[in-house]
């Protein structure tokens, strides 16, 4: 459409002709900084992964040169002389649990905010939604508090409950706003065949809205995966350390060990930008959709 | 369902699907953030026990030197790193969404998620990843730097030290506030730029005169997101200047100064719940004040217009 319009122009406005030179000039100039910017986000990410297959002396002299042959000593120092394992086993499983409990949790309150009009609805509804605001962080002397009488401190539940809590009001909002827009004449379909709420909700709904389900689970698993805060003031221990807070330990012991280093950096990031390319599109689709909802 | 409500028993369905997230939150979420304002009016000895002190932790953080030089020098510090990022990171990625959403371009979304890569990856990779390049034994990047002229170790002088991290988190976090401007550019009308363009508008009319207050709500997300972040941050400064802000506190902010003071900074010092609660509540004011000016404030004028 816009092409036939500006082509029956063409004849009879003198200005289009320098406006195809400055529409060049800007796609030119647009690749430009894209391809710029791109190869600043990404290549000292390759860098690091680039350098971590090298030994000590290569590390220094040819840091730009793909590895040959590989050297694998980085590594084999990481393997031997921390838990990476246990580590990575932990960060595992805090987060499945957590995305789990978040979804289920968030989903069941998402539903009765956007299905059912009660009492107070609309007060929850602003009490859950002041929790994306406000940083938890700043309650973390409570917190420890809590969880020392709870017996939970230095555990990873510690860390499973705390980030349920957190990822609740953003589940809540991003969810109800899908639900919101689900058929009610399916719903009561369902209702007149004498479904319980239960089964509308667990059968009907869930289904329904399971493309939000997995843009919001993408949404709060990278801040759980990556987060140093939480794992540092209540499960500091060898036994419960997460990755993230382990490399922050490692990184801390071994300042000069360049390949060993780079390797502990690379593990580290490796698992996150692998789910990141498989899972991309739900990601950027969890942020457009809250963007435009909000 | 609304009409039938008062005739049907009491709605025990809807207290099974709310009660678990709101215990879950309101115990380990919100009561906590209330009772930290509450702890702030107590003093903590080691035994574990506490007194009430009413206002002292605070008359000590603003009239002791020693909490008050810590106090100004954290926020004013944070000041200049949300400032550095209000005008690099939110500029630049707001410039990328643009180009991103023109028309007929190629490889939109292999340079979407190139560009949104860093932003995934933890502020501990990054900052440890930046620290490494920056380093003066690697001298990566340090040495051409050196060449340039630049000022050098730029993370150990104090006067390039703050400005190098907040570039640092600015190269972590341009993703995000890119993609909620491309969404918020795309959901423009198409025909309002069909019909701009037919009139002979160029690129740069089109988009000040009508892209930019079209996506101002979104300019107002970005700007609160971002004062939120950066008065909340801890981990990529603590990553790379440990958690005293080195060199010399030049990159101290209020988050690496709350986990010293409250925890102790891993044994190097007494943890300090009474006067880290006073901190956090310093800080709980100032978001909280951010958020409201901007829910009372911009964002209701934004959505008037």
């Amino acid at each position: 459409m816009a092409t036939l319009i500006s082509e029956n122009e063409k004849p009879k406005r003198g200005d289009d002709e320098p406006r195809f030179v400055w529409d060049s000039i800007l796609n030119f100039s647009g690749y430009a900084i894209l391809i710029a910017y791109s190869l600043l986000a990404i290549i000292p990410i390759i860098i690091v992964v680039m350098n971590s297959f090298k030994g000590r002396r290569e590390i220094f002299t040819t840091p730009y040169q793909l590895p040959n042959p590989i050297n694998l000593t980085g590594y084999e120092t990481v393997t031997t002389r921390t838990s990476f394992l246990g580590y990575y086993w932990n960060s595992f499983f805090v987060t499945i649990t957590v995305l789990v409990l978040v979804l289920l949790l968030g989903s069941m309150a998402a539903y009765a905010l956007s299905e059912y009009e009660f009492p107070g609805n609309g007060f929850l509804a602003l009490f859950f939604a002041l929790g994306i605001m406000i940083p938890i962080r700043l309650g973390t002397v409570s917190i420890i508090r809590i969880m020392q009488t709870l017996g939970l401190q230095g555990t990873v539940w510690s860390l499973i409950i705390l980030y349920t809590a957190w990822g609740i009001p953003i589940t809540v909002f991003i969810l109800s706003e899908f639900m919101r827009d689900i058929s009610r004449d399916l719903k009561d379909a369902a209702r007149v065949d004498g479904a319980s709420e239960y089964r509308i909700f667990f059968q009907l709904v869930v289904p329904l809205v399971r493309p939000a389900l997995a843009t919001v689970a993408v949404f709060h698993m990278i801040p759980v995966w990556n987060d140093l805060w939480w794992p540092l003031v209540l499960a500091n221990t060898e036994a419960t350390r997460t990755i993230t807070l382990g490399v922050s330990e490692f990184v801390g012991q071994f300042k000069t060990n360049y390949s060993a280093l780079l390797a502990a950096l690379t593990i580290a990031m490796v698992p996150i930008l692998i789910l990141y390319a498989i899972f991309s599109r739900q990601l950027i689709r969890g942020i457009s959709a809250g963007a435009v909802k909000s | 369902m609304n009409r039938n409500a008062s005739r049907k028993p009491f709605p025990f369905h809807i207290v099974v699907f709310i009660l678990p997230a709101l215990l879950c939150y309101t115990i380990f979420m919100a009561f906590p953030l209330l009772d930290s304002l509450r702890l702030s009016f107590f003093e903590f000895s080691r035994d574990g026990s506490s007194s009430f002190v009413g206002f002292g932790n605070f008359q000590r953080l603003f009239s002791e030197e020693f909490w008050s030089f810590r106090f100004w020098n954290a926020l004013k510090n944070n000041v200049i790193f949300f400032l550095i990022h209000m005008a690099v990171q939110n500029p630049l990625a707001l410039l990328l969404a643009t180009i991103l959403t023109r028309r007929g371009l190629r490889g939109v979304a292999f340079f979407r998620t190139v560009l949104f890569a860093p932003t995934t990856l933890s502020y501990v990779i990054v900052g440890f990843i930046w620290s490494l390049l920056l380093s003066p034994i690697w001298g990566i990047v340090h040495t051409p730097l050196t060449n340039l002229g630049v000022p050098t170790p730029l993370l150990g002088r104090a006067d390039t030290a703050l400005f190098t991290v907040a570039l640092v988190s600015v190269w972590q976090f341009t993703g995000l506030p890119m993609m909620l401007f491309v969404a918020s550019l795309l959901s423009i009308n198409e025909e309002v730029l069909d019909a701009a363009m037919v009139d002979g508008a160029n690129a740069w009319n089109i988009f000040w005169k009508i892209k930019f207050p079209l996506i101002l709500p979104t300019v107002g997300i970005v700007s609160i997101l971002t004062f939120v972040g950066n008065f909340n941050s801890f981990a990529l400064i603590y990553t790379m200047q440990g958690s005293q802000g080195d060199p010399n506190l030049a990159t101290d902010i209020l988050g690496t100064l709350f986990f010293r003071v409250a925890f102790g900074a891993g044994g190097a010092s007494e943890p300090n719940f009474g006067m880290g609660t006073a901190i956090a509540t310093m800080m709980f004011l100032i978001i909280l004040t951010g958020v409201a000016l901007y829910l009372f404030g911009v964002q209701r004028r934004l959505v008037r217009t």
